[in-house]
Order: C-alpha cells, then structure tokens, then sequence
C-alpha cells in the first residue's frame, strides 16, 4: 500500500477513494508501470498549461492510426506504426472539442490510476460526461467519440489500453491443458466444461500467469460454434492441446494470450479460419498485428502462426458437396484483392496461390461446410491429417 | 316495292333536307360580332376567369390606368384602393388617384368602350397596352351584378364630373346612366385634380398568393415613388409608403423600327401614309432611317422586283410586289438598333428602395442591363435580389415578375423571366438548386422588363413571351446579381466562422482549464484566465476580415462601395439561427433554435395578422 500513497500526492480529494480491503494479489499492471504512466499523462497535461500560460495555442502530437502511417517490418515480420503525428490544437474550430475531449480523458484515466481501479470503455465514457457549464452542450456524444479518443490517447501516451486502466468488452474463449492464474485464482483449463474459459479483456502477466502446460501446441479456431464442436469431441486431450476461440476477429485479450503462450511458452499458433478474405484477415491480424493497432504489435503479434484451413482446394480434396459454396460477391472480390496485394502477403508465394484459386473458384466456404462429411469430421480427420503432415500454409 | 322501303327512303330525304341549310338561310344567320361581345363570352381571355382572379384584374387595370394617368401628367402617385364587401360574394371596388383627371367628353368611350384609349397606336412605354382593361372590368361587373360604372373626375380648371355608364355590348357603344356635376369634390381630391372608379361585381377575396394585397404589395416594389392606401375587405388600412420622392422620367414615344414591322403591317401603313414618295415614307414613318439609309433600301428592293422602284416612286404606284420588295429589302439591310431613349427604367436604387421597404432581408443586389432589342422593339431588362433575413430558407426562390412596373402574378411557369431564373446556375453562387429548378433558400427575385411592346402570351398579360434575345438579357442581369450574392455569401460564412470559432473556444477553455488543475495542480483560474486572453486576441484577429487569400483587407470590401448592394447589418441571423451556410461545422455546436423566422411582413400587415386573428 506504500507505493499508492506516492501517487496521492498529486491527487485531488476526488482521486483518494480506494478500496483499501482488496488485496493487492492480482494488479492490472504492476505499481512501476502505473506510476509511469500517471507521470506520461501529467507531462502531457503539464505541457498544455504550459503554452497556455505562455499564451501559445495548447497542442497535442497524436500519432496517425492509418494505413498510410503504418510500415510493415520485413526482419520482425510485424506491422509497425510510422513516426507521422498529428498536432491536434485548441485554436483550431475542428479540432477544439476532440482536443478538450483528450484533456478530459486524460484527467479520467489518471484519476483511475491513481484510484488503482479499471473502467470498460463504456464506463470511461460516463466517467468523463457531463454538460459543459452555460451550454446544452455534452462532454461526449456518444461511446464512440470516446472510444476515438482513449486510442489517440494510447498511442500518444504510448501506453496501452491496460496501462491507462481501461478495458474492452471481453470475448474469447479457452480451453486444454494448462493452468492459468487469473487474478490470483488458479484456473485449471482441463476442467471448464462445455463453456471454458473467458479470455479476459486484460491478459497482461500482472494479471494472468501461466501455471503447469503440458500442451504441445494452441489450435485457435474463428468462432464459438466449431469451438464447441473440439471440446465436445475433447480434442484438445487426443491431441494434447490448448484451444481458443476470438468470435470472428479477435480482441486485444485473445491475441495478447496467444501472443504470451507462444512466447514465453513456446507453443506453435495453428489456425483454423474459413476460407473467405475475413478469415485471411483474421489470420494476418494474429500473425502481424492489425493496422488500426499498429503500436502493439510488438505485443501483440504471432509472426510463426500458421494457416490450417479452410483452404479453396478442400472443396476438391474433401469431396465436398456443391451445396458448401457460398458465391463471393463484389465486396469479398475487391477485400481479397486488397489482402493479396498487402506487402506481408505479397512475397507469399503459397498465400498468393490460395487467394488466387479462391477467387478462381467464386466462392467460400466456413469450417462449418466440413460438417456435411460427418459431424466429426473436422476434428477426427482434417485437422488430424493436416496435422500429421505439417500441411500448412504460412 | 313494299311499304317498309318506301317509308325508310322518305325519312332519309327529310332529315336530309332538315339537317342542312341553304347559303341564303346561313347569311340570315350572320353578322357582325363586337369586340365587347366577343370578350363577354371569352371573359378568360382577360383575366377574368373565376371570380378571384375577376377581383385581381378590376383593381390591377384600374391601377395601372391611375399610374398611367399620374406620371403622364407629371404627379407623384397617391393610389387608394378600397375593397367594400357587399355580400359574400359582392364586392364595390373603388380607386382613387390624383392623376391629371379625365375631361367630360372623353369619360363615356374610355370606360365604356372596349379597344378605346391613348395608348394602342404609340410607341411609347406604358402600363397599358391595348386600351381594354378598364371598360372589360366595367363590362365584368355590369354582366355579374347590373350595376354600371360609376366615375368620379376632375380636372384642374372644370368642375367635377359623376358619371354613371353601362356598355351596350351589342355595339361596343357606352350607355350614360347618369350625369351630374359635382360641386364639391375636394373631399376626394384635395390637390384638386383626380379621378375615382367604383365598379361592383361579382368576386372573392382571398389572401395569400395571387391576391390584391400581394398585387399592391408588388406595384408598391416596382413603384417606389408611388403612395397606397388599401383599405381590405375586413376594414383595415394598410399603408405602403412612398420609397423615392422622384418621378421616373418620362418616357418618349419613338417611330416603329423597320425591322420590328410584318409585311401585312408594311401593307397598311403604305396605305395609310401622307407623304408621296418611298424614301419620304421610310424616313417619316420609322425609326432609325435616314435619307441615306432609305435610298439604300429602296436600291435593295428594286433588285429584288422586276417593277422599277426608285427613291422617287410614288407610294399610290406601289403593289403588292413592291411592298414585298421593300419588306425583304428591310430584313436584308443592317440598321441602326432603335433609339432607347424610350426606355425609362425602374433603376437599381429606385429597385432596391422598393425591395428594401417590402422585403425583410439582409443582402440586396440590383442590376439594370443597357437596352436591347427584340423583333425591333427596344427593350431593357432589370432585376434585384433580396436574400436572408427572415425570408424563409427551405422554400423556393420567389420570383417577382414585372412588365412595365406591373406585377405578373399568374403563369409563372410560362413566363421567360421564370425561365431564365431556372436556367441560372444558383449553385455557382451558392445556393442549392436541384436539377431544372428553382433555387432554394431565401431568395427574392425581382425581374422586370421596359419596352415600348412588352410581348405578352395572352391578352391578360401574365406572362412574357419566350423571345431569345429577351432571356439572354434577363439571365445575364441575373448572373451579374448573383455574383455579387456570392461574394456576399462567402464573405458572410467566413464571418460566421470566426463567430463559431469564437465561441467554440470559449465554451472548452472551462473545461480544460478545470481537467488541468486537477491533474497538475495549476490553478484553474490562472490557465482558464490565459486561454480566454488568448481566445480573445483570435477574437481579433477574426473581427479583421481576412480577403481570400487570408490577407487582411480593410473593413470597406468590394461589396461595400458598390452602390448596386445593400447589406442590412442587423437583419443577418444570429449564429445557429440559419443552419445551412455552417454545416461543415460540429453538428453539435447548433443550437436548436429554429427561431421564429416569420414571413416577411410589413409592419402594417404585421397589425392586419393581429387584428385578423383576433376577429378569427
């Protein structure tokens, strides 16, 4: 309790409610990296009373989150966020209102350090409204404004969500053999039942810990239906495994835990996605970092996940009937032109050949479609075979 | 034969015989029709096609007579116009002018003679044309009611007369009633000099577009230098000042030009005329031909006829060849435009002084054209706009139409000035304007032709003919308008701009100044103190207008040296008021007052609503 009494220096009456009965097991980030962060946030602050008791025009440099001020690392095979900022200033009529936004939201998220508590984004939005004084004008419109803001705020702060103590709506389940301790509970992942376990929105090392693993390696399925479909065939025991699941693009959390079970316990990513550009881009988020989160793909990226399946030539392969194919429209066309033309699928030889046969084909297919051979088939025989001959695609 | 055929070829040659008639029966059956006849039965055709419009057209002729009569006389307009209601459907209409007065001897044929008048068989620009307004309205109310006329005038130097006149329309002849002198008529001509109609019909008043009160409302615009008094069916008196104290000039009356005359007309006058000779015919009864000029004519003619014609001919030796000769003599040759000294037009201050006293808006624009001439016929064109204020801003532009200084307030879709308002790129000058249309927002466009014909699509002259020459003049004067609209119109969003930004920085400096203290602990009131200091020299610098280049410019623009553009200051809405000009901006920064941005009304038709709401 020493090291919060630190930070309730600079804090005013409003920040000194804390829970001081909750232990201090199982800290979202560790006391060091808080007080680092609080030190980021009052320097930027103190930086926009600074020219402003100059009578110079406040400003804050936000980082751009686009394509265009994103670089992919060939060595590191990870995508990078550019050096290009963006000076956002009070002076400026399009800019005043997201500028006193990121003041508000900076005071919000010291507050919650200091506080040493956490808020979803939607609590952060309440957190920090309220009606401007003389005006019917509000703080924040809606989440999303936000939600905008707390991400410049990352990026500007260099600092991650977790750093300023906020966190995203959970998704993401996990099973198989290891045993994890969240929080400080001890969660055994053998013995989840038919839900398992939910991947928390936060999975840095001061709140999850990796306990005893015999797994040989983590199969990270698209969505919760074929999830369920490996736990109830247990195939996480024959194969002696871990298996998640991101609902469709994965979150922070999901790829943060895929992103430390591969590091730090060595365990090869296998994939299993559909065969569409959605389930491509989802399997390039894991293995690169997304565009829009540039910044912590350091953290956050698998550059050895590989590629399992749905592939366009199991339709042949497996013998699949023509009622599988979903046809693609005009929109898939044009998303996996755009996929095949990206700098990390470019020089891909084998990925270049899938996307171009898809688009050959004019159709998709999801994992699902396996399930018109037997119900089991995709746990029994594909994933098994595919396994057992290193075909993967990479 | 048997007796059923027999019957049958009988009732054939009799219906034969009954159905048809002789040549002899037909010409028992045929006569003359006069002209009054004529317009009884085909009463639309001067505007008296139901009994709103029937009310429309009495006051709007008999009011162009009075101004007709006033400027020729040289007197500056005072118009009464009173609309008694009798019964539901009866009204008594008089108007009272303080014109030169009508002398006894001519009352009789000028209301009670259709195609009678001063004004037909001269080239000169006036309200009326043709001579058959007044005395069709007289001939309207007697057919409806069966009352006559009855006038009141006086001249400077004889005694009042009050005449009451019907018209024979069998005969186009006036049928006096009644005749009496009037010994003392100062009661309704103080300045001694006047003439008062009443004629009673059948009608119905009703408000709002194509009324008598937007009719007078509109002469008022075009007419600044005339005085009302309308006096409406529920008894109020609405009042429409005077805008100038100036007479417009007189207009002079000019000689037809060649080109504007058809080969029958050319017929006509070569019979009619005094002078012997063709040069001496060319040079006295038209317009812009000379003695050089005519000889050059008639050299012309004579190559394109095989009769000889020389400067000398004598017109009486003339056929129909020659004419012919001549008129295509006439199409062939350049002459001189026809003189424009004829034109007298309304003027961009007198425009704008009569936009300004009717129209509630905060930009005004005029721009008179130099003459032109269309079939011959000089003609120049004018227009004004009015745009903002609390003219309402999600409508159509309102397009006043003139002629003559006469409103135009039917057919609108058929009139050329209509047209060239459509054909106008507003969007250029940044109005929206969907496809084909009408620009929207809050625009008054005032468009008025001067000629010594106005071409007219009907006989109740509502709207102008779609002559080339005539649009082009008209949308080049709307465009030279429109660029100055725009130029005030970025000018005035750059304004609200900075009025934003303004705001926009003083509504956040709280907020920040306040997040500010709690995380470095700087008091908030010193930070807050320094940020509005700073907001307020950006204040500044956005009260010095910036030019487009973003240099400074003196308070004085373009706009405000011209004489052509008067800005109302105090009628330019607050900042949110008008939402369309600063859409780019937060959408949250709107304030939801859609204010009450009325109608444009006088201040006395402001105390008409109030009365008539009371009585509703």
């Amino acid at each position: 309790m020493a090291k919060k009494t630190t930070k309730k220096k600079t804090s005013t009456k409003k920040t000194t409610k804390k829970s001081s009965s909750r232990k201090n097991v199982g800290r979202t980030v560790s006391a060091k990296r808080d007080k680092e962060t609080t030190a980021k946030i009052e320097k930027m602050v103190e930086g926009v009373v600074k020219s402003s008791l100059a009578q110079k025009d406040p400003f804050l440099d936000i980082p751009i989150r686009s394509v265009s001020n994103m670089k992919f690392n060939q060595r590191k095979r990870i995508l990078e966020m550019g050096e290009n900022t963006q000076r956002r200033t009070l002076f400026n009529v399009g800019q005043a209102r997201k500028f006193m936004q990121g003041v508000l939201l900076s005071k919000g998220c010291r507050d919650l350090i200091a506080a040493d508590k956490t808020l979803s984004l939607r609590g952060m939005y309440y957190m920090s409204l309220h009606t401007i004084e003389g005006t019917n004008e509000k703080t924040f419109n809606e989440q999303s404004e936000s939600d905008g803001i707390l991400e410049d705020l990352e990026v500007t702060l260099d600092g991650l969500r977790e750093e300023l103590h906020v966190f995203a709506k959970k998704r993401g389940t996990m099973v198989g053999n290891i045993t994890v301790t969240d929080n400080g509970d001890e969660i055994n992942c053998r013995r989840m039942g038919t839900g398992g376990y939910a991947i928390p929105s936060i999975c840095e090392p001061s709140v999850i810990q990796f306990g005893k693993c015999e797994a040989d390696f983590v199969l990270h399925v698209e969505k919760d239906t074929v999830w369920s479909r490996f736990n109830e065939d247990r195939f996480w025991e024959e194969h002696n495994c871990i298996l998640t699941e991101g609902s469709g693009q994965p979150p922070r959390g999901v790829r943060r835990l895929l992103s430390r079970l591969n590091k730090e316990l060595g365990l090869p990513i296998y994939c299993l996605l559909d065969c569409d550009p959605w389930g491509h881009y989802i399997y390039s988020v894991i293995k690169q970092g997304s565009i829009n989160l540039a910044f912590e793909s350091e953290r956050m990226a698998v550059p050895d996940a590989k590629f399992i399946g749905i592939r366009s030539d199991d339709y042949d392969r497996c013998e699949l009937s023509s009622d599988v194919r979903i046809a693609l429209n005009e929109r898939d066309i044009a998303r996996a032109k755009q996929i095949a033309d990206y700098p990390w699928f470019l020089d891909r030889k084998p990925w270049q050949k899938e996307i171009r046969t898809m688009l050959g084909n004019g159709f998709k297919m999801e994992v699902e479609s396996l399930i018109t051979k037997d119900i089991s088939y995709v746990t029994e025989v594909y994933v098994p075979d595919r396994l057992k001959a290193k075909d993967f695609l990479d | 034969m048997d007796t059923g055929r027999r019957d049958m070829a009988k009732a054939a040659t009799k219906t034969k015989r009954k159905s048809r008639a002789t040549a002899e029966e037909m010409a028992s059956r045929q006569r003359e029709i006069s002209v009054s006849e004529f317009f009884a039965k085909n009463r639309h055709l001067l505007g008296f096609d139901n009994p709103r419009k029937a009310l429309l057209t009495t006051v709007k002729e008999a009011v162009d007579n009075a101004l007709d009569a006033c400027e020729e006389g040289g007197i500056l307009p005072e118009i009464q116009v009173t609309l008694l209601q009798v019964e539901e459907t009866r009204f008594k209409i008089t108007i009272r002018d303080n014109g030169p007065g009508i002398v006894r001897k001519q009352i009789d044929n000028i209301f009670g003679k259709l195609l009678y008048g001063s004004k037909f068989h001269r080239m000169k620009m006036s309200r009326g044309q043709q001579g058959i307004g007044i005395s069709a309205a007289g001939m309207y109310g007697l057919m409806t009611t069966g009352k006559p006329l009855k006038i009141i005038s006086k001249t400077k130097r004889k005694p009042a007369h009050e005449v009451t006149l019907k018209i024979d329309t069998s005969k186009n002849r006036p049928e006096v009633v009644s005749d009496k002198e009037v010994p003392n008529a100062d009661k309704h001509f103080p300045e001694g000099h006047g003439t008062m109609v009443t004629i009673e019909l059948e009608a119905r008043y009703q408000k709002g577009k194509q009324s008598v009160d937007e009719y007078l409302e509109q002469t008022a615009i075009a007419n600044p230098h005339a005085w009302f008094v309308y006096v409406n069916p529920a008894n109020e008196t609405i009042e429409f000042p005077r805008g100038v104290d100036e007479l417009p000039d007189e207009a002079k009356e000019i000689k037809p030009h060649p080109k504007g005359i058809e080969l029958g007309t050319l017929i006509q006058m070569l019979e009619r005329t005094d002078p012997k000779s063709v040069s001496a015919f060319l040079q006295d009864e038209f317009s812009r031909v000379g003695q050089r000029k005519a000889s050059e004519l008639v050299t012309v003619a004579a190559k394109k006829t095989t009769k000889t014609l020389t400067p000398r001919t004598r017109i009486s030796t003339m056929g129909h060849d020659e004419a012919e000769a001549l008129y295509k003599a006439i199409q062939d040759t350049t002459i001189m435009a026809p003189p424009t000294d004829c034109l007298v037009p309304i003027g961009s201050r007198a425009m704008l002084a009569g936009l300004l006293k009717e129209v509630k808006a905060e930009f005004f624009s005029a721009a008179t054209r130099p003459p032109a001439v269309y079939r011959g016929n000089p003609f120049q064109i004018e227009v004004a706009i009015a745009f903002g204020g609390k003219l309402s801003s999600d409508e159509s532009a309102r397009v006043l139409r003139f002629a003559n200084r006469v409103p135009l307030l039917y057919q609108q879709s058929a009139c050329s000035s209509f047209k060239a308002v459509m054909e106008t790129s507003w969007k250029n000058y940044g109005l929206s304007q969907p496809r084909n249309g009408m620009p929207v927002g809050p625009l008054v466009v005032l468009i008025h032709m001067a000629s010594v014909w106005v071409p007219f699509t009907s006989e109740s002259k509502e709207a102008i003919a779609d002559y080339d020459e005539i649009r082009k003049e008209m949308k080049l004067a709307l465009q030279e308008c429109g660029r100055k609209l725009g130029i005030y119109l970025r000018r005035r969003t750059r304004m609200k701009k900075e009025a934003e930004r303004r705001s926009v920085f003083e509504r956040y400096i709280g907020e920040i100044a306040n997040a500010c203290e709690s995380v470095t602990g700087t008091d908030a009131k010193k930070v807050y103190d320094a940020l509005k200091k700073q907001a307020a020299r950006k204040t500044a610098e956005a009260d010095t207008q910036l030019d487009q280049d973003g240099r400074i410019v003196e308070k004085t623009s373009r706009l405000d040296d011209d004489e052509q553009v008067i800005i109302i200051e105090e009628a330019i809405p607050d900042i949110g008021e008008d939402d369309e000009m600063n859409g780019e901006l937060f959408e949250t920064t709107r304030l939801a007052s859609p204010s009450a941005r009325g109608k444009k009304k006088t201040k006395a038709r402001k105390k008409k609503k109030k009365t008539s709401r009371r009585s509703s």
